[in-house]
């Protein structure tokens, strides 16, 4: 198939960026990201620099490959990352419109690569249960719940991609906080630092410059693990009673 | 050289023990005066980071990513073994211990075993209380499976995402301390030597990937876990950034890369597509607990296959050959790796193949389909279910319990694995290879340690399905937190390590010319073209199968592939900005030495062991065939500057379990 990219290049933080047309030819077996290797190997070959983007699992785990494919975080298809879109999803003649995640607590790199650190802050502010090695009790010494794990699973399946944040008109990191809280919260051993994980985490994503939630639900769409909105309800529930309770 | 293991006295259940009980312990004022550089922020680097910097060493963790939390172990998938005998099948850290070695073809050190075997009990108890959500049972007990090469229900799991969930919980683990100052997190930083002064490792130089400038770091030791190199092979299901550099820059300063051939093919891989193929996706090994391997009997009907014309369905059972439930009736579908690799190959070689390459064979899932939707249908009391009935009921299990891989599986090949059967090739997945080390973990360079897959210590000629989570996560929790005491109990009147002695600036000055002279070749090759070439090669003559006349082939082309690099590769952009395509280059650069090594490894060892599969060394019945009298040692090779590494040799001993031919019959 013959394909029409438009790219945005920038060549680092301070430059300005603007978009750059190339066609190329693909295959619909392709991934989309096989598809930037044939283009960028054309574009070596001319002796320029090829287009910079993250990328290293290329199968949907390490939350790696980060763009906005048609103005849609991680392209067209339901809970798919963009290293796992195949150009069958695309015909002939297409126009391809390729940008970075934008977000005002993403800085662009160069071209399609963000800084994303103000993810791990976040984390750094209480994703965690405080357990030192060596001192956890046996597996099975406390029973979890069949579905409780299973919940908790399900918020813990998030890749820390920020999809969430470049498709919310706010920048807002609401989802991706909201599925670490909640996926400790479900569970016995995380149970116990609730409260102050939720006022740490928050106090941090807002000190990142992340947006606040206006309810707009993109996140939720655009997210490739398909990360369920209502864990961000159930974290205002828990901000509301971490801030009126005394430790 | 001579290669001391250092493995205690005592009888081998209790040398971990009391070796533990015995080490050198360095004090907790003194260790605040010790700093740790640990390299990888994987299972096995966060693990060893986090608990080193809880037990109050100054640690700082490197890694190229942009998180830990994206290292290349997140994609594991299948599970990680404990002896924890949950399931009261008869599972005990003996029974671990023996399935490793035998498991491994015998081709690892028992000690190191044994003490792997103990320690997976541990991890498991230490990740639930970090907050794996590992999968339960109704009554909120943990859940396992089982994998290839033993009998027992021993893997525990998260889904098909038990890697990501691990690593997440080390990497929490790891933030928590990076929150506390006790680990200095270095994101987006690149190894490119390591510094050796005085004999001893004392630093590392990195590369800023955001800005391009070099750095100095000193330590009083450096921690290798920079993961392993199937991507030497261009194609693997290693994650693309997946390298040898750390490891092999260390091999430069003199430590010994360790049965660099014993490469793991894993069975169960979506077939190559297309020449434009970047990396190829594992369809994780819990498969082969309810999938059916099989080819067509006739090669008439493979032929129309391949040609498609017909379909998997459309052949009757009596025109099915299920392989390996006919080869090997004790283990069938779940031997291991090797086994079921080779054996696909053997089907393929005659023609049997299912896909337009000819290089692919089913794994079908109706019989698990019917036999599952049987079942509930009874459960649920449905009377003569239909067989539609049937098979949505049956769906419906299996998609419980393998929806995620099904799902990735139709992404990726456009076809729905529930309606025909999945088609499976093997694939360059893991190396048993690594950096030498002994009982403490550390190489022949004193203070330099390895970790994880970076080292070669515990599976031998073949690994085990989810021995490389426990393995890295027992170095990193378990097992150096207490052996660095060795080295670091002798270093607590040496002060801070200054990393402008003459070492750290000459290491920094080379480093800087390698780089220049990437950029300066200025040629007409890309990085990628010769990281695919090496690929082809590596593949053609050290790949599933390997011969004499072969690995010399490959050895002269590999040699003359390196010379082509060094004059035509093409690399654009400056050495001081952001650019991957400089660091693919590096890496690419040290692939072209470690494949000649691999190579010559291969040659050298004139027998068939695991994944090491020489066709001159063949039983009757096409089984592998080792050679216990000349080759039951670790081979550990030192590359010298004229170009022709050296071999040196650990005797293995085995005083508790009895060489054996490995059967799976
Ligand atoms: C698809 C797949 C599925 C798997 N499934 C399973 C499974 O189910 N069970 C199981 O037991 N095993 C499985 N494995 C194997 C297992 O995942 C790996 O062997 C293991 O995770 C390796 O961990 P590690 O910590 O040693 O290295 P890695 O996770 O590879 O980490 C390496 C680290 O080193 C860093 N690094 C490397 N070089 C440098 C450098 N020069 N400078 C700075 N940093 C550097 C990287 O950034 C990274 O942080 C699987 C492997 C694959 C490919
Ligand atoms: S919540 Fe979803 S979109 Fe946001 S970081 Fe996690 S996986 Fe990505
Ligand atoms: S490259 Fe890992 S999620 Fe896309």
């Amino acid at each position: 198939m013959q394909l029409t990219l438009k790219v945005w290049r920038q060549k680092n933080n301070k430059a300005e960026g603007k978009f750059e047309f190339h066609k190329i030819q693909a295959e619909e077996h392709m991934s989309f990201l096989e598809m930037l290797d044939v283009l960028n190997e054309k574009i070596v070959s001319e002796k320029k620099e090829p287009v910079a983007f993250e990328h290293d699992c290329r199968e949907g785990i390490c939350g790696s490959c980060s763009m906005v494919i048609n103005g849609r975080p991680h392209g067209p298809q339901a809970g798919t990352t963009t290293c796992q879109l195949h150009m069958r999803a695309y015909k002939s003649g297409d126009t391809i419109t390729i940008e970075p995640f934008r977000a005002t607590s993403f800085p662009v790199i160069k071209d399609l690569v963000v800084d994303r650190s103000s993810f791990d802050n976040i984390i750094q502010a209480g994703g965690y249960i405080s357990v030192n090695t060596g001192q956890a009790v046996d597996g099975n010494a406390i029973p979890v719940n069949r579905d409780d794990a299973s919940d908790a699973f399900d918020s813990a399946a998030c890749i820390g991609c920020g999809a969430c944040v470049a498709a919310c008109p706010n920048g807002s990191a609401m989802l991706f906080t909201s599925a670490k809280i909640n996926h400790l919260e479900k569970l016995p051993q995380g149970k116990i630092e609730h409260n102050t994980r939720v006022k740490n985490m928050i106090k941090q994503m807002d000190k990142e410059g992340f947006g606040k939630c206006s309810n707009v639900g993109a996140c939720g769409v655009e997210c490739p693990k398909e990360i369920p909105m209502d864990n961000i309800a159930a974290m205002n529930r828990s901000y509301l009673t971490s801030v009126f309770t005394k430790e | 050289m001579k290669l001391d293991s250092k493995t205690p006295e005592g009888s081998l259940a209790e040398k971990w023990t009391k070796y533990r009980g015995s080490m050198n312990l360095v004090a907790p004022n003194n260790k605040r005066r010790l700093d740790v550089i640990v390299v990888g922020t994987g299972l096995a680097g966060a693990s060893a980071a986090s608990t080193l910097g809880e037990l109050g060493y100054n640690v700082k963790a490197f890694t190229f990513h942009d998180s830990p939390r994206r290292a290349h172990s997140i994609a594991a998938q299948g599970g990680i073994n404990a002896a924890k005998n949950y399931q009261n099948d008869g599972d005990s850290i003996y029974r671990l211990f023996y399935d490793t070695i035998k498991g491994g073809d015998y081709r690892s050190r028992e000690s190191n075993v044994h003490r792997l075997a103990e320690c997976s009990t541990e991890i498991i108890d230490q990740a639930v209380a970090q907050g794996v959500p590992f999968a339960r049972e109704y009554g909120g007990l943990l859940a396992n499976r089982s994998f290839g090469g033993v009998q027992v229900s021993r893997t525990f799991y998260a889904r098909g995402q038990t890697g990501q969930q691990l690593l997440i919980g080390a990497y929490s683990g790891l933030s928590r301390q990076i929150a506390l100052g006790k680990v200095k997190m270095h994101n987006r930083h690149e190894m490119l030597d390591v510094v050796i002064v005085d004999g001893k490792a004392r630093g590392i130089i990195t590369r800023n990937l955001l800005t391009g400038k070099l750095e100095k770091h000193a330590a009083h030791c450096v921690v290798l876990a920079t993961g392993g190199y199937g991507n030497v092979f261009y194609l693997s299901t290693n994650a693309m950034g997946s390298n040898v550099s750390a490891a092999w820059r260390a091999v430069k300063k003199g430590a010994l890369m360790a049965n660099p051939c014993y490469t793991q093919i894993h069975p169960t891989c979506i077939p190559v597509s297309g020449e434009y193929q970047s990396k190829l996706t594992l369809m994780s090994e819990s498969l082969r607990n309810d999938g059916r391997v099989w080819v067509p009997n006739k090669l008439d009907d493979a032929k129309a296959i391949q040609q498609g014309q017909k379909t998997a369905q459309e052949l009757k059972e009596e025109d099915r050959d299920y392989y390996l439930e006919r080869r090997y009736p004790a283990f069938g579908n779940l031997v291991p790796r090797d086994v079921a690799s080779r054996a696909a190959k053997t089907a393929t070689d005659e023609g049997k193949g299912v896909v337009k390459t000819g290089l692919g064979v089913y794994l079908d899932f109706a019989a698990a389909i019917e036999r599952y939707g049987k079942s509930t249908a009874h459960t649920k009391g449905i009377s003569n279910p239909s067989s539609a009935q049937i098979k949505e009921l049956g769906e419906e299990v299996v998609s419980q319990k393998y929806g995620n891989l099904f799902q990735m599986y139709e992404k990726i090949t456009g076809e729905n694995p529930y309606k025909s059967p999945m088609k499976i090739y093997p694939a360059v997945h893991y190396t048993m290879g690594g950096l030498w080390v002994d009982y403490n973990l550390e190489t022949n360079i004193p203070g330099l340690f390895a970790l994880g897959e970076a080292n070669f210590s515990d599976h031998g000629a073949n690994r085990l399905g989810a021995s490389a989570l426990m393995q890295g996560l027992a170095d990193g929790y378990f097992v150096i937190p207490y052996t660095i005491g060795q080295f670091l109990s002798n270093e607590i009147r040496t002060p801070q390590i200054s990393n402008e002695s003459p070492e750290f600036i000459t290491a920094e000055k080379e480093t800087r010319a390698r780089l220049d002279h990437l950029i300066d070749t200025n040629g007409n090759q890309s990085v990628e073209s010769f990281h695919r070439k090496l690929g082809k090669i590596m593949w053609e003559y050290c790949g599933m199968s390997r011969n004499a006349e072969g690995l010399q082939k490959g050895i002269k082309m590999i040699q003359d592939l390196r010379e082509e690099f060094k004059k035509d590769v093409f690399v654009p952009g400056v050495v001081e900005e952001f650019n991957p395509e400089l660091e693919k280059a590096t890496r690419v650069a040290d692939f072209l030495e470690m494949g000649e090594v691999m190579m010559r490894d291969a040659l050298d060892r004139n027998e068939s062991c695991g994944g090491h599969f020489r066709e001159e060394y063949v039983s009757s019945d096409g089984e592998a065939e080792r050679n216990d009298e000349e080759y039951t040692y670790v081979a550990a090779w030192e590359w010298l500057e004229n170009g022709k590494p050296q071999v040196h040799k650990e005797e293995l001993k085995f005083e508790n379990v009895e060489l054996k031919t490995r059967s799976y019959k």
